[in-house]
Formats: structure tokens, C-alpha cells, sequence
């Protein structure tokens, strides 16, 4: 019997940390118990498990975690499960399970991206690529020339944008500034964020590719964010207050860095809004993937917040962004406040805000509406998540 | 002295990218049924799927189309900072490379300059680099 409509119900996180000593399936463990007890469930109710992008076993670092092991581990008699990377980006794991609730295949999905991106590097011979002198695949095509980061590409975008529309430096630190702010109100991001961000601090930081500097770029991080989607005809097994995924969308823009002029939140932005009745001005809250600085701006432009070009502006000074302003983005901290928690983190803060459940960083109001987003470059993927 | 720059894996698809500057070429993959180019190179056209393909000279000419100024030195005695641009080739519509602008100082490298290739080799690797034009 399929159901039309997917939920999230519970969301967990474990401890975000630097080089944690505690091991990556522990920290999904942690993860994974909060999220089932917020949803009243047990892991023998859960028949799914869908991740991006999956036990990475040549990186353990970047997804130490595969979906195999925590079937395995939590006990879980899983139907269907997923772990891939070629999806269009981090939340595309969380749009598919909604999906397989939809069509009936599955009732409770655990979605789960764990990282350990910091701790790994403690332990590189285990956690870290092997070292090589060659490239291959997309890779070829920018780290001969040393544009080794996907920071160097995110500032090539940034830096036409900066070219065409005249977006300053003390615009674009907003992002930052803002994400600093949050992070201080939230207890799981007290080990990446110590002290807020001050825009004379920001203006003097080392630059790493222009206009991208030090506090534009997110921290590696140890941390696991799970998320449970539910079926619509399966919410009296919960015991929290649902939220709707009310939209979801998806693009990949050529799958290529340097071949597009912008990156893919354009489409998928604009293609979020074809699934719903519900427009920009309802969004209450908006939690956008910021691995640098620059996204946020794609995801405001992309998604209509402001015309193309406008995004800078849009955030300047900082007001309208804020906790108490027109559109409060990033509020649990963001990856640059919060640490690298590879886009789940977003769709995880959605859900507390709407749940009222922000602690010193809940914004003021009955807020209903929620965008998340991830990704960057060619890769992007929008949830839209409502309380009604 | 800086290290050498990371080696591509030479295959079908790819050599005649990374090779074609022995003889002062940069080649891209032309349809010999729609005219239009394919980068990456792939073993169709990536347009209209024709497998009549072959890689061809172009110009090597360009302009700048965004450029960044790197400053993190991503590996160990790497020179910093330098110019990492995005060409856009002369006759090549709808293709760009990803390139360093070499014998400029960064501070005169901006969008919009022309430019075109130099190649620098590094064991049977020709790397097509650019430089400012007059």
C-alpha cells in the first residue's frame, strides 16, 4: 500500500569534534539512538538504510561508515539500502528514501552520513588516500594545474561573481560572521567554533583562493547526523511531531567543475518550487550547505530569496540573515560555524527549528517552513520541509 | 623549485589532450558529423552521439572567463600564489580548460586578458599552461 507522502521523523547527532577518539561507528551509534528514541521507534522498526555516499574504502576518512556495518551492527532487518556517491549530492540520500516510503517499500528509513575527516588524520596509513603522482577521471582536468581543492573551483565561481555583480569581501563574510554567531549558541559546536567571528577578523585573514579566505572554507570534522524518513501511513508508530518533506530536488549540471558557468543550485533551486504549492515567502528558515562561503549565495539566488546577481547584497550587514531576521539562515552554525558534517547537518537543524527544539538558538515564532540544501559546483539537492 | 605537477593517466580517451603539445598542438575532440567539440574528450560526441570523432588542432588562443589567485600552497614547496583561470578558447565554443596563467605576475592577470598556450612538458606530459598575449 503505498503511501503518498514521506516524513522525517527522528533526527540524532553525535558529538562533532576534532580528531575524536571515539571510533566512526560509535559516533553512527550515538546518532542513530537519538534519532530512533526522538521517533519512538526501535531499530527492529526500521527497514532501510540509505547514506551518501557510502563506506569509501580507499578515503576511510571522508565515509568511514557504510550502510552494510550499520545494518549489521544495530540489528537492523533492512529491505532495501543505498549507499552511493553518484547522486546529486549529500541530501539526495535522504530524497530517496523519502521516495521509497512514498512507493510503499519501505515504512522507517535510517539515512545516515557519518565523517571523520579529522580524527583520520591521526591515523592517515588507515583513514587517508594512498599517495599517488597521478590523476584520473574528473581530477585530471584541475589538479595538474594545482587547483588541488574544491575550494580553488568554488572560487572561480565566486570570483565571477565578485567580477559581474560586485560582490565585496565584507559581503561574503557574512556567511561566516553569521555561522560563528549561531555556532555559539549551539552546545554540539563548541569544539569548531570557540569565539565569534568579527568582520575585522575576517578581513585579515590568510587568503586561499580569491575572494575565499581561511573562515570561508568549512572544518574537518568527527561526527555522524542520522535522519529517519517515515511513510505517511506509518506515523502511528511515531512519537514525535512529523515533518513533511514537502519538496525535494535534484541536479546535476554536466558533472563537471569548469565546463558550467554556475553551479547547480540554479536548477535545483528553481526546480524545488515546481513540486509544491508552497513559494519562497514561506520559507520560515533556510540551512544552506556552506563547505565554502560562496554556496549560500547560489542557494539564495537559485532558490529566488533574491535575483541572480543580488546575493551579496542580500546579506550585507548581516540583519536579514540573522536568528531574529527576515530569513534566518544557517542557525545551528552551519559547517563553517558547526563543522564539516557534509550536508545531513542541514537537514537535521530544519528539523529542530520546526520542532521549536533550538535550545538558545531557536528563532522567535512558530516557524513551519524549512529549505535545506547540499552540495556544490556540478551537485546539488533541496529539501523542502513544512509543519503542517 | 616547484614539485612536479600531478601526473594524468594517459588512456583512449585522454592521450591526445595531454600529448598533442609535442608537436605544439592543442587538440580537442571535434564531430566529424556535427562540427561541434566534446571536452572532456570522450569517445563520442558528447552533442549528438556520433562516434565519428577525432581530435583536432585548435587555435590554442583565449580569453579569460574567471580567473582566481591561489595562496594556499595545496602541496608540500608548491610557489604561491599563483593564477588558476578558466579559458575560454577561441573557436571552441562551449569549451573551457582550467589553467595556470604563467610569465605574468599575478597582480597583472585579470578577466577578460587574451591569451594563449604554452606548453610545459614533464615526462612525455605536455600540460597546456597560457600566457598573456602582447
Amino acid at each position: 500500500m503505498a503511501s503518498k507522502e514521506a516524513y522525517i521523523t527522528g533526527v540524532g547527532q553525535s558529538e562533532v569534534g576534532v580528531r575524536l577518539p571515539r571510533h566512526p561507528l560509535l559516533l553512527t551509534l550515538d546518532a542513530a539512538k537519538e534519532a530512533v528514541a526522538e521517533a519512538g521507534l526501535t531499530f527492529d522498526q526500521i527497514d532501510g538504510v540509505f547514506s551518501f555516499p557510502g563506506k569509501v574504502n580507499g578515503y576511510l576518512a571522508f565515509s568511514p561508515v557504510g550502510t552494510d556495518e550499520v545494518i549489521e551492527a544495530l540489528g537492523i532487518k533492512s529491505k532495501w539500502q543505498m549507499g552511493a556517491m553518484e547522486q546529486p549530492a549529500q541530501l539526495a540520500a535522504i530524497a530517496m528514501a523519502a521516495w521509497a516510503v512514498k512507493s510503499g517499500i519501505c515504512r522507517h528509513v535510517l539515512c545516515f552520513r557519518t565523517v571523520y575527516e579529522a580524527g583520520g588524520m591521526a591515523d592517515p596509513a588507515h583513514y587517508m588516500p594512498a599517495r599517488s603522482d597521478t590523476v584520473s577521471g574528473a581530477s585530471q582536468w584541475t589538479s595538474p594545474f594545482w587547483a588541488t581543492s574544491a575550494a580553488c573551483w568554488t572560487a572561480q565561481y565566486a570570483a565571477r561573481h565578485v567580477h559581474q555583480y560586485g560582490m565585496t569581501r565584507e559581503q561574503l563574510g557574512q556567511i561566516a560572521i553569521n555561522g560563528s554567531k549561531n555556532a555559539m549558541l549551539n552546545p554540539r559546536a563548541r569544539a569548531i567554533t570557540k569565539e565569534e567571528l568579527t568582520l575585522d577578523k575576517y578581513m585579515d585573514a590568510r587568503l586561499i583562493s580569491t575572494p575565499l579566505c581561511l573562515y570561508d572554507c568549512d572544518r574537518f570534522s568527527d561526527a555522524s547526523t542520522v535522519i529517519i524518513v517515515s511513510a505517511g501511513d506509518a506515523l502511528d508508530e511515531i512519537k514525535c511531531e512529523p515533518i513533511r518533506i514537502a519538496a525535494m530536488s535534484g541536479s546535476v549540471d554536466r558533472y563537471s567543475w569548469d565546463q558550467v558557468e554556475w553551479p547547480a543550485a540554479y536548477d535545483a533551486g528553481r526546480d524545488l518550487w515546481q513540486h509544491t504549492d508552497y513559494t519562497v515567502d514561506a520559507v520560515d528558515t533556510a540551512q544552506f550547505y556552506d563547505g565554502f562561503a560562496f554556496l549560500p549565495i547560489t542557494w539564495l539566488e537559485g532558490l529566488g530569496f533574491c535575483e541572480k546577481g543580488e546575493g551579496g547584497r542580500f546579506i550585507e550587514g548581516g540583519t536579514r540573515i540573522a536568528r531574529d531576521g527576515q530569513l534566518p539562515l544557517n542557525t545551528a552554525g552551519g559547517q563553517l560555524g558547526a563543522g564539516r558534517l557534509h550536508g545531513f547537518g542541514f537537514a537535521h537543524e530544519a528539523v529542530t527549528q520546526l520542532r521549536g527544539n533550538g535550545g538558545e538558538r531557536q528563532i522567535p515564532g512558530d516557524p513551519k517552513v524549512a529549505v535545506a540544501t547540499s552540495g556544490g559546483g556540478p551537485l546539488a539537492a533541496a529539501l523542502l520541509l513544512a509543519k503542517d | 623549485m616547484n614539485p612536479p605537477r600531478p601526473r594524468p593517466k594517459l588512456d583512449q580517451e585522454n592521450t591526445a589532450f595531454w600529448t598533442g603539445g609535442s608537436e605544439g598542438a592543442l587538440r580537442i575532440v571535434k564531430c566529424g558529423d556535427c562540427g561541434q567539440f566534446t571536452h572532456p574528450p570522450r569517445v563520442l560526441c558528447r552533442h549528438c552521439q556520433s562516434e565519428n570523432i577525432s581530435a583536432e588542432a585548435v587555435a590554442g588562443t583565449g580569453v579569460i572567463d574567471t580567473m582566481t589567485i591561489n595562496h594556499q600552497p595545496w602541496a608540500k614547496g608548491l610557489e604561491v600564489p599563483y593564477v588558476i583561470a578558466r579559458v575560454a578558447l577561441d573557436g571552441v565554443p562551449g569549451v573551457y580548460l582550467t589553467t595556470n596563467i604563467v610569465n605574468s605576475p599575478v597582480e597583472e592577470v585579470s578577466f577578460g586578458d587574451r591569451v594563449k598556450v604554452v606548453f610545459e612538458e614533464q615526462e612525455g606530459i605536455f600540460y597546456p599552461l597560457f600566457e598573456k598575449v602582447g
